[in-house]
């Protein structure tokens, strides 16, 4: 039996409905890490020992442990604190502090090798040390890892499959119905990877772009 | 308050890191509109000095003064933290190596600040940007990011975006010593005609000519002492300490 891609228009519906949820989850889950891993990166380095020391804590709990197991925990674990939260949420949720968690570490070396000559300018004409690092030494740190993120952004757009073991019709899990309609693996899971590739596409288009950008600065 | 007679004044000032005492209980005084150089040799502590003025270097030991203000008062962390930002408005700083925002244009450089912290409106602040650029000549770059200006130009747009906090008093540490040798008469015209402005100015220099031709007052120091000072007519010329003597003498043909 060879392959047979005309099964497939009639079940496109669906994985275009998958593809959909992937971008929206990825394209959440993403925004959450850069920003998360900002504010992670900026507690980790400056926030005060009773802060920085549960921080230690979860950033231990993400970067050490399967994300699956992460999302089970948020997903089927905080149910029993009383936290119902959508499957979805909870999805983009994990996925973003799980990478995070890996902007962070990032953006804290970043940070630290920003020239000291900048956050003493910025002070010295009367910035906060707040003001100086979000206006001054952040900027910058975020500028010099925008490659080596954007690398970590293509990985959570694979992990987002995860996802799928709770329930969210990603588009792994909207192919795997296709399957279980059409006994057609082969075809639908080809599909769904060529999917896959063109958001990658248009991920690395997107950073392509910003790289330009900062490049005209430099 | 009335009897801190002097515009910036520095008291029995002292510093140290660690082991190391880097100021030991140097006093000095400014009056408004003073220029005033300060040279020796490199690890006299002539940064520590001026960095201590507006904070950025802390005194261990010593108080000092700007117009009638302590500067390193003795407040509790947050109320400090508020009167230093303050403070620091009013006395503008330009570094060896220029610290311009290399994420920010010319514009940007000099209008961040203002923004943030006097809320300036956009059209206020670009009045500002081209005002200060302008008069450090700069305002046909005004657009361009620093890494696209020379060394001259990036310093030119460093007093720019210190000028534009008005501040009372300057601050240059070696503000030409990064500089290819051509490019430092830009910088220094730019300073000749701050000092023709009446501001108030405190610099490092190795540059004893410039020394001499703007300054009202040269200090010498030598391991965190000042050896001698008075007019540049006397220091340069006819300097009565020993060491002054070396130094002029070791400087003067290095230069050469
Ligand atoms: N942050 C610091 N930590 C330790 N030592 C320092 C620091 N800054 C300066 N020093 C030391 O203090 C001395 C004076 O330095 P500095 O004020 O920079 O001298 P100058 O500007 O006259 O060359 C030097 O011995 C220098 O090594
Ligand atoms: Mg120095």
């Amino acid at each position: 039996m060879g392959l047979d891609f005309t099964v497939v228009p009639a079940h496109l519906d669906i994985i275009l409905l998958g593809c959909a949820w992937t971008i929206g989850i990825a394209v959440a889950a993403a925004l959450l890490s850069f920003f998360g891993g900002i504010v992670f990166a900026v507690i980790a380095l400056y926030a005060p020992w009773i802060i920085r020391q549960p921080f230690r804590l979860l950033e231990w709990v993400f970067m050490g442990t399967p994300l699956l197991l992460q999302l089970f925990l948020i997903y089927f674990g905080l149910v029993q604190i009383g936290i119902d939260l959508p499957a979805f949420v909870a999805g983009i949720i994990g996925l973003g502090l799980h990478f995070a968690v890996y902007n962070s570490e990032l953006i804290q070396t970043a940070i630290l090798s920003v020239d000291k000559g900048q956050m003493e300018a910025a002070r010295t004409v009367g910035l906060s040390r707040g003001q100086a690092l979000r206006k001054v030494v952040i900027p910058q740190a975020v500028r010099d890892v925008i490659p080596p993120i954007g690398n970590n952004m293509i990985a959570l757009l694979k992990d987002s499959a995860l996802v799928s073991v709770i329930g969210v019709s990603e588009l792994t899990l909207s192919a795997q119905r296709a399957i279980g309609a059409t006994y057609r693996p082969f075809e639908f899971y080809l599909v769904a990877a060529l999917f896959y590739y063109a958001i990658n596409l248009c991920m690395e288009w997107v950073q392509r772009r910003i790289e330009r950008r900062i490049a005209i600065s430099r | 308050m009335s009897d801190k007679s002097h515009f910036v004044e520095i008291r029995h000032a002292q510093k140290s890191f660690g082991a190391l005492e880097v100021l030991k209980d140097i006093s000095l005084n400014v009056e408004r509109g003073q220029i005033v150089a300060i040279i020796g040799p490199s690890g006299s502590g002539k940064s520590t000095l001026l960095r201590a003025i507006n904070d950025l270097d802390p005194l261990t030991g010593g108080e000092v003064w700007l117009d009638g203000v302590q500067v390193n008062k003795n407040l509790p962390h947050r109320q400090y933290e508020k009167h230093i930002n303050e403070m620091r408005q009013d006395v503008g700083m330009v570094f060896q190596h220029f610290n311009l925002f290399p994420h920010l244009t010319a514009r940007e450089n000099v209008t961040m600040a203002p923004k943030m912290l006097k809320g300036l409106s956009s059209a206020e602040a670009d009045k500002l940007a081209e005002e200060q650029l302008e008069k450090v000549g700069m305002l046909d770059r005004i657009e361009y990011y620093p890494s696209r200006l020379s060394g001259g130009q990036k310093q030119r747009v460093a007093i720019a975006r210190a000028l534009a906090m008005k501040p009372k008093l300057m601050l240059f540490d070696e503000a030409t010593s990064a500089l290819d040798p051509e490019l430092v008469d830009e910088v220094n015209a730019v300073m000749k005609k701050l000092a023709e402005e009446h501001m108030t100015m405190i610099i490092v220099t190795h540059e004893m000519d410039f020394a001499a031709s703007v300054c009202d007052r040269v200090l010498f120091m030598d391991q965190g002492v000042v050896v001698e000072e008075g007019p540049p007519s006397v220091v340069f010329k006819n300097p009565s300490k020993d060491r002054t003597k070396e130094f002029l003498r070791k400087h003067l043909a290095g230069a050469n």
